[in-house]
């Protein structure tokens, strides 16, 4: 009796996975096509078009992110593994948990204060801000666990040949520990790359192509909402595409770098 | 200097040669050097970083608080109980959306609980071996899913079945109750309720887990010698050790829920009222944010929308640490993986 009810609830619960990965792929396969990947958006009712700006934007964005929002984390988390062991310390990790839990919506909020309304538009810079805000506190966190886990005698002996602290830091602890810090960032990386609500307004969505940082980008989860709750066929289509589109950016992007990292070009002595 | 116990090292052992020995050695890591400047200047820049990740929690509560001052000072607590929501007069009452956030998250809660429990107790107490690996990362996957792309599923497939054979069949053989009534329209509370039970059965599956893998393997051998069988063995040897741990897990699940924004604006309709029946389309906190914000035209209108915004963030504050601290009280410190 136990057992079949436990075996039902994996049959639920694995069934709409199975659905949206099917669905997925089934609607995506047949919707992308060369138009997708090169043209911008039709006007609205126009067959045809694509969202290569979105995806160039989404690009751009996460890029702006990125070199915000890794070192960042990766400073701080340095600081708590090897400096935070006091109150100020568990004051720095309440804090990160605490920032982890936030709506991403919020964020965006926060990210429309600091940014928008000084430079008076909606902008690339503005979406790669609140993308930051949210990629910190995971690789905070990540970053110290993995640092913990490199052991004292590694440091110890460092310090034993006369090497200074942050040689010591820089060169052997966070040298060991790379490759579960890129595997926190890339995770931190998946969970922004299909965030939607802090893009709402910010990055704002733009129809036409766009390089600068101070203007209103295009981002594929947005035109993917955007689409899907349009009227019309041809823009459901497309927000399918889309949708296998960002996961297969997420997946192989995660993918590139974890095959990099284990080729042992960035990995250090683990 | 007052900040240097902020710079302590953890390492019980020797500490750091610094300063003139250390430039003395042929070795490549000491050649760039100045032992006592470099230290100093890279612990300031790592400090530094520790400060800001405190900073931008300052910024996000000093922004929120500020902006949202001119709404707070028209309504007062009113606010939170005034039921019109009219931009074109002015006029903001937030009821219906702290209403929507509430019902779709315990609707949510009511139907992924069961399922996610009873996941977590299969994976850890009776699944096969070669099965546990793949089932957790199946889960895990669930949880890599981007919001929009539930939203895109559940507005081209949930709500058509919904539609078209759920709404209909609860309509007759519940609607006694009067909260399966109205027009099947798909689109509404229920779908909004279906698609965030979905999205948070991982994060309390995951935790269930981790919380039942803590609990002593000789608490169920105990519990098997006296006679129990499965069932019982998974009732009082391991799930009533491990409920402080669940709950928090379940309180996780709801933090997750009261904050999601993209796939309940999709489908819960949208529409600022409140009505008992699960079928009547609704509207939640984080969906207000989503449709109007960057149309709020008017300062008093946009710092409506701030003030829903900060609430927002204190009501999924105090619900993180109240399941943080649950889970850590079984886990013992033992930091929670899931990320929320």
């Amino acid at each position: 009796m136990a057992t079949l009810f436990a075996v039902s609830t994996v049959v639920i619960v694995l069934t709409p996975l199975v659905a949206i990965f099917g669905y997925l792929v089934y609607k995506g396969f047949g919707s992308v096509n060369w138009a997708f990947l090169t043209q911008t958006p039709k006007p609205p009712g126009e067959l045809g078009g694509g969202m290569a700006n979105a995806i160039a934007g989404s690009v751009l964005i996460l890029a702006i992110g990125s070199l915000l929002g890794v070192p960042l984390g990766i400073g701080a988390g340095i600081y708590l593994a090897e400096f935070g062991r006091n109150r100020f310390g568990d004051l720095v990790r309440f804090v990160s948990d605490v920032l982890n839990g936030v709506p991403s919506i919020v964020i965006g909020i926060v990210a429309y204060a600091i940014v928008v309304l000084r430079q008076k538009h909606f902008s690339a810079l503005a979406g790669g801000v609140a993308l930051a805000i949210m990629m910190v506190p995971t690789i905070t966190r990540t970053t110290e666990e993995m640092l913990l886990l490199v052991p004292n005698a590694l440091r110890e002996a460092a310090y034993g040949l006369g090497v200074p602290r942050w040689r010591t830091t820089l060169s052997i602890t966070l040298r060991t520990a790379t490759s579960g810090i890129i595997t926190g960032v890339m995770l931190a990386f998946a969970r922004v790359a299909g965030e939607t609500a802090p893009l709402l307004f910010t990055a704002f969505g733009n129809q036409f192509w766009n390089w600068h940082l101070d203007q209103p980008t295009a981002a594929l989860p947005l035109q993917i909402f955007t689409y899907a709750i349009s009227p019309y066929d041809d823009w459901h289509r497309q927000a399918w595409a889309g949708a296998l589109v960002l996961i297969i950016l997420i997946v192989s992007s995660v993918a590139a770098v974890r095959f990099v990292v284990r080729r042992g070009t960035l990995g250090g002595v683990a | 200097m007052a900040n240097q116990a902020l710079f302590r090292p953890q390492t019980a052992g020797p500490q750091p040669v610094t300063g003139a020995q250390s430039k003395a050695r042929a070795n490549p890591l000491l050649n760039s050097s100045d032992g006592v400047f470099a230290d100093r200047a890279f612990g300031w820049a790592i400090l530094g970083c520790a400060l800001i990740v405190l900073l931008i929690l300052a910024l996000i509560v000093w922004q929120l608080v500020s902006r949202s001052q001119l709404s707070w000072h028209a309504f007062g607590w009113k606010f939170f109980w005034g039921q019109d929501w009219d931009p074109v007069n002015d006029q903001y009452g937030a009821l219906p959306f702290v209403y929507g956030t509430l019902v779709s998250s315990l609707l949510a809660l009511i139907i992924a609980v069961p399922l996610a429990v009873g996941l977590g107790v299969f994976t850890t107490e009776m699944c096969p071996k070669w099965l546990r690996g793949p089932l957790s990362f199946t889960t895990e996957l669930l949880a890599a899913i981007p919001s929009v792309i539930y939203g895109l599923w559940a507005i081209f497939v949930l709500v058509p079945i919904l539609r078209n054979y759920l709404q209909p069949f609860l309509a007759k053989s519940l609607g006694w109750t009067g909260l399966f009534e109205g027009a099947p329209y798909g689109i509404g509370m229920l779908a909004a309720g279906i698609i965030l039970a979905i999205m948070i059965i991982p994060i309390i599956s995951s935790i269930t887990r981790e919380v039942l893998q803590v609990v002593p393997q000789h608490q169920r051998e105990a519990v098997l010698a006296l006679g129990a069988t499965r069932w019982e063995m998974i009732r009082i040897g391991v799930l009533r050790n491990a409920r402080a741990g669940i709950v928090g897990g379940v309180i996780l699940g709801l933090g997750r829920a009261l904050g999601e924004t993209m796939a309940v604006t999709m489908v819960i309709g949208n529409r600022p009222e409140i009505v008992k029946s699960l079928f009547a389309p609704g509207y939640t906190m984080a969906s207000v944010l989503a449709n109007e914000f960057s149309e709020a035209a008017g300062d008093l209108y946009l710092s409506a929308l701030i003030e829903i915004g900060l609430a927002l963030f204190l009501v999924t504050i105090i619900v993180n640490a109240l399941a943080r601290f649950m889970v850590w009280s079984v886990t013992r410190g033992q930091p929670a993986r899931a990320r929320a």
